[in-house]
């Protein structure tokens, strides 16, 4: 559904995205987990076709994103990480402004309307101005705006960025049922681990080069065991005295050793006997895609 | 057909709504025109002779204030999903400027009101014309400011340029001293000015005096420098972008 090849593009010096290539199949919820800075806001720039790329190419639903800008823009919906509604506008005159945008009028307009604000449980806001409503109902406003044309593809943009936990666990019901119900193929970007987490795939992206891809599960799991993290005050050396002592490779940032291995809770014991005094607290949990993210880049997502 | 004009249509009509719902804006932009207006006409005892010219600053004022919203909305705002959307961007661009010119213009038809206190009186149907000309040099600054607008990244640099280009531009269009009175090089800049041919095209339908360039001219030079504008801005809105701004 949609394809990424070689993409590369520069601001000036500055490397945004690096050879990137992936590939997104039909009905998938696929993630660009990254900071902020790491490539994910360029990718989805040039994706909606807002933006044309240095070298490299990309196609949605088999349209050139550069080339085919028009094509594409009929089968993508696009939330923005910004908003995008008229504040002074009620949810109701969004969503027709954004259907005439879309060439859709009249009764298949009000159809389509009423169904999207069903879907997203807008139906008792339509006459609300949009400034009136809470950060979440504006992010389902958002998402009702960009199904009404029926995109094949959703793009979103950390759409649950400023979102509280409970708006954000609604979110995701929402995109899992749309993915559910119709079929729509989800492309979103992200720096939060449990959106990433309910991606069924996702690339890793740093200093805008992929480093990691797969599932959340096959890239946990891409580390053996367990992860066990130290906080000491002296990080650097203290992992250097750990790898002498247990021949593993333990990674030091921001006042914290990181090891990957298996029966962490042994580990725990031996290494808090070995050496008294250096270590201030001790962690142990089954990996996750932070801990994939440091082992690849040397660097914290968020 | 109903591909260009729906999206052009819905925001011309998104233009006004926004606007009757802060009424307030009038206000703002209308006040200060009329304050300056009166301490001008009354100080020099000729309110006449400065009305053409604050109607016009009205109408530049609203103008701007309208365009200047491109550059936040791009970036957070509408503007994001129409630029991402199929509709031409032709469409758009004529849309968001006949709506902001018909805000331009309810606001000078507002100014309009005072007429009488600048001495003019003229004939109901007179009016048809100078209405039509209020409406011709709104079309005209909107243009002018989407053309500056699009390509801004911040609302500062728009500032500048209406304090560096705007502003004196309509200084020197004979609102504030007519053209025969010009010294050589102000009233060559006065000559390529297209604004001077919007304050004697006005100065025609009211019946003020400094009446010139002639009223066929003026009109000619307002209508053609609206055009270029609205093509002009139709051409920018089309290129692509590789930067990050929009």
């Amino acid at each position: 559904m949609i394809q990424v090849e070689n993409l590369t593009h520069r601001y000036g010096d500055r490397t945004a995205l690096a050879d990137v290539s992936f590939e997104v199949r039909k009905g998938e919820i696929f993630g660009l987990l990254g900071p902020n800075g790491g490539g994910k806001s360029t990718l989805f720039r040039i994706l909606s076709t807002m933006m044309a790329p240095n070298s490299g190419r990309a196609a949605i639903a088999g349209h050139d994103v550069v080339r085919e800008a028009a094509a594409v823009r009929r089968q993508v919906g696009v939330v923005f990480q910004t908003q995008s509604l008229d504040k002074a506008l009620t949810v109701e005159e969004n969503l027709r402004a954004q259907g005439h945008l879309h060439g859709l009028s009249g009764a298949l307009l009000g159809e389509r309307m009423a169904r999207a604000m069903e879907r997203l449980g807008l139906a008792d806001r339509r006459k609300d101005l949009v400034e009136t409503l809470s950060g979440g109902l504006r992010r389902r406003v958002e998402i009702a705006k960009a199904l009404l044309h029926h995109p094949l593809v959703l793009l979103m943009d950390e759409a649950s960025t400023g979102l509280d936990p409970a708006a954000r666990r609604d979110l995701s019901r929402h995109i899992e049922s749309l993915r559910e119900q119709e079929g729509v193929t989800i492309l979103l970007t992200t720096h939060i681990l449990e959106e990433a987490d309910r991606c069924d795939r996702l690339v890793l992206l740093h200093q805008g080069a992929i480093v990691a891809q797969g599932s959340p599960r096959e890239l946990r799991s891409s580390i053996g065991g367990d992860v066990v993290v130290l906080e000491t005050n002296e990080a650097e050396s203290l992992a250097g005295r750990i790898e002498q002592r247990f021949g593993v490779r333990p990674a030091a940032l921001e006042g914290r050793v990181r090891v990957e291995i298996p029966n962490g809770h042994r580990f725990i014991t031996e290494v808090v006997e070995a050496f008294p005094g250096a270590i201030e607290s001790v962690g142990l949990h089954k990996p996750t895609l932070e801990d994939v993210f440091v082992r690849e880049t040397g660097a914290n997502i968020e | 057909m109903s591909n260009f004009f729906l999206p052009a249509a819905t925001l011309w009509q998104r233009e006004l709504v926004r606007f009757w719902r802060q009424k307030s804006r009038v206000l703002g932009v209308v006040a200060s025109p009329l304050v300056f207006w009166l301490l001008m006409g009354y100080g020099s005892n000729d309110l006449g002779r400065y009305y053409s010219g604050a109607l016009v600053l009205t109408v530049m004022f609203s103008a701007i204030f309208s365009t200047i919203s491109i550059i936040e909305d791009r970036r957070e705002g509408f503007l994001l999903s129409m630029l991402v959307s199929p509709a031409p961007r032709g469409s758009l661009v004529l849309g968001k400027i006949l709506g902001s010119a018909t805000l331009a213009w309810i606001q000078g038809l507002i100014f309009l009101a005072f007429a009488p206190l600048a001495g003019v009186s003229i004939r109901p149907l007179e009016l048809v014309p100078v209405v039509a000309a209020i409406f011709l040099i709104s079309f005209t600054l909107t243009g002018l400011g989407f053309a500056i607008a699009w390509r801004m990244e911040s609302t500062s640099g728009f500032h500048a340029i209406m304090n560096l280009l705007l502003v004196p531009m309509w200084m020197v269009s004979g609102s504030l001293f007519p053209m025969a009175t010009a010294h050589g090089w102000v009233k060559a800049i006065m000559w390529i000015n297209p604004l001077t041919y919007s304050i004697a095209l006005l100065n025609h339908t009211l019946r003020l005096p400094n009446a010139s360039p002639g009223a066929l001219t003026s009109l000619v030079v307002t209508a053609a420098f609206g055009l270029a504008l609205l093509a002009a801005s139709g051409l920018m809105a089309a290129q692509k972008a590789t930067h990050s701004a929009a």
